[in-house]
């Protein structure tokens, strides 16, 4: 049998989200809750015949028994009222709003740590493309004084929920990096732009590093880069490292694989597919402690 | 019509882009002594990006925005100090709270052309602190005046005071200005402003279409230093306005004052239209991205203007300094 999941929030995220668990051959999405039975993401369940509600989280507190796991996809605001009610309900939590309560995840750095937890914050897009870069190269550099990240999404890809959680978007990125990376003095900027054909994804991450070992760095983020494409296989290396004026520089392009919105939108692939990736380690660590049992 | 103009300075912050955001105490500390004297209702400090955009994507700032903001306020009486906020680069908690506790009136929440509910929260915040908030709109070329419209009502509804158009590229011709003021002066309730760049060296007769057009609050800089080609020249629309007979409330007299004394201690070069601020206007690029290009270009041995018409060709936006590396390389692979 899948694990059972339900979604909160029926915007980009939620909807894309959706239609990726539609693939899974470990999750089964038993309920699509939103605000707003006439919206884009809603009717696009509706034709998919997903179990729907209108009354939010509402409907879990309404019927517990009908999932094991939460995605949050609503706003950093909204997280924060239903993580504690999710909490006495017993339910394994992953937040795809930047409001940090949680366990910081990224699949291919903290995996196994992730499963000890019943709360995982997915950060940000920019911070799930460009952070797994920045502690792969942490490992191998002790001393980088200054790392910034510069993201870049299209206009289209930034529903409502994400324009008006831009200030969450940059403090929890900015506090992730610190986190994974061992460095305090970052930086984190975010630009939309409405270019039409919508652009790409990119983010580029800049790292003060007095005389870097680049041969290491190099092969560093190449080993990163493919552990990531395994989950994420839009998701490429745009510039390969280079040092300038002080700065390991390098550059990551996402492209999503175009579910609901077309595949300028890697931003929602690159944090969607990074919670599927733990839901999914999940269902299967319950399959297996149910076969022992 | 209104024959009274708003003079809103932004010497101090888009001038900051002219020299790579190296602005420093003392040079600070002296200019506002000088331009308090003036009578200008409004004038600017920062990064050229605005508060929090300190980085190594557009330039670090030899000090930091604390020092800037106390130092100017510190000479400011009856002149108000303003400054510029982009969402993406500074947010409430970190940025604006601490700049309205160090003293700043107005503060003017910046977004993409069409990317206005950026601001919603963070003009939101400054009403709600009993602060002036405006709200601008950048590189405003690069979408239709309607659009444009639409994105300024916006801004008018989450509580924006005033609306101001960037010319950021400094690529309008004169009647693209009368155009895109006319119409957002006869349907807004606010007052709106122009921010005129020189590229196409339109600044100042640009400047003055605007105020045909309705437009209330015009930029300018002293000595014209900004980014790329400079903005409209501040004690030229001072003198040009009352020999008009608009009212500025400016000493003619301390204003050139300023100017003489700008001349000597703040530029490092004249401000002129250099070849690239052309190329610049004609690829509809952001005059900030001047200094970048330049230094990249050196550095990989390409055509800068050449990087230049690829940005333009890839609608690149403020903020995306990152690709301009990106660019040089693979124009370098293609020699």
């Amino acid at each position: 049998m899948k694990f059972k999941v339900a979604i909160l929030g029926t915007g980009n995220i939620g909807t894309d989200l959706l239609i990726k668990i539609f693939r899974s051959e470990h999750l089964q999405c038993t309920l699509f809750s939103g605000r707003n039975l006439n919206s884009k993401g809603m009717l696009k369940a509706m034709s998919l015949g997903v179990p729907l509600s209108e009354k939010g989280i509402d409907a879990i507190v309404a019927n517990p028994e009908c999932c094991d796991l939460v995605f949050d996809a609503t706003s950093a605001a909204s997280h924060t009222l239903h993580a504690s009610i999710l909490k006495k309900l017993g339910k394994i939590v992953i937040d795809l709003t930047p409001a940090k309560i949680g366990l910081l995840t990224i699949p291919s750095v903290n995996l196994s740590e992730a499963l000890q937890y019943d709360n995982l914050n997915m950060i940000t897009c920019g911070g799930q493309a460009s952070i797994p870069i920045a502690h792969a190269i942490s490992q191998v550099e002790k001393n980088i004084e200054y790392i910034e990240l510069v993201s870049t999404i299209a206009s289209k890809s930034a529903g409502p929920g994400t324009r008006a959680n831009i200030d969450e978007y940059i403090e929890t990125t900015e506090k992730a990096l610190s986190h994974f990376t061992g460095c305090q003095n970052v930086k984190v900027i975010l630009n939309l732009n409405p270019a039409q054909p919508s652009i790409d994804m990119n983010t580029t991450i800049y790292l003060k590093i007095k005389s870097p070992n680049m041969d290491l760095i190099r092969s560093e983020v190449t080993k990163m880069v493919s552990t990531i494409k395994s989950y994420v296989p839009g998701y490429m290396l745009a510039l390969e490292p280079v040092y300038d004026n002080g700065l390991v520089i390098l550059s990551i392009k996402v492209q999503g694989l175009g579910d609901y919105l077309p595949k300028y939108a890697g931003n929602l692939d690159i944090i969607n597919s990074a919670a599927i990736a733990i839901a999914e380690e999940f269902a299967k660590n319950k399959k297996d402690s149910e076969i022992l049992s | 019509m209104t024959n009274k103009i708003n003079l809103y300075d932004v010497t101090l912050r888009d001038g900051s882009h002219a020299i790579s955001h190296q602005l420093d105490e003392m040079q600070i500390d002296e200019y506002t002594k000088g331009i308090e004297k003036t009578g200008i209702y409004a004038i600017e400090v920062g990064h050229g990006n605005g508060l929090g955009a300190s980085s190594v994507l557009v330039g670090q700032s030899k000090i930091s925005d604390e020092l800037l903001i106390k130092t100017a306020k510190n000479n400011l009486h009856s002149t108000k100090l303003g400054i510029h906020v982009i969402p993406g680069f500074a947010t409430i908690n970190k940025d604006i709270k601490n700049a309205l506790y160090w003293g700043v009136d107005i503060v003017r929440v910046a977004s993409h052309c069409t990317e206005a509910d950026t601001t919603e929260r963070h003009l939101g915040y400054v009403r709600e602190k009993g602060k002036e908030a405006y709200g601008l709109l950048m590189m405003s070329h690069m979408t239709t005046p309607e659009i444009l419209l639409d994105e300024a009502i916006k801004m008018q509804t989450y509580g924006a005071e005033a609306i101001v158009i960037l010319d950021s590229a400094g690529s309008y011709l004169p009647d693209d200005v009368k155009e895109r003021i006319s119409l957002l002066s006869q349907n807004l309730n606010i007052p709106i402003g122009f921010h005129a760049h020189n590229n196409l060296g339109l600044a100042i007769s640009n400047s003055l279409v605007a105020i045909e057009s309705g437009a209330q609050i015009i930029d300018g800089a002293v000595k014209g230093f900004g980014a790329g080609a400079g903005n409209a020249q501040l004690e030229v629309l001072v003198a040009l306005l009352e020999k008009m007979d608009y009212q500025t409330n400016i000493d003619l007299y301390k204003m050139l004052d300023v100017a003489d004394m700008v001349e000597s201690r703040l530029l490092k070069e004249p401000i002129s239209i250099s070849s690239l601020s052309i190329v610049s206007a004609i690829a509809g690029v952001f005059s900030g991205f001047s200094k970048h290009v330049k230094r990249v270009s050196k550095e990989f041995g390409v055509d800068p203007r050449d990087i230049f018409m690829e940005l333009g060709r890839q609608k690149i936006v403020a903020g995306q300094e990152d690709t301009i590396i990106d660019i040089a390389i693979k124009l370098q692979k293609r020699i």
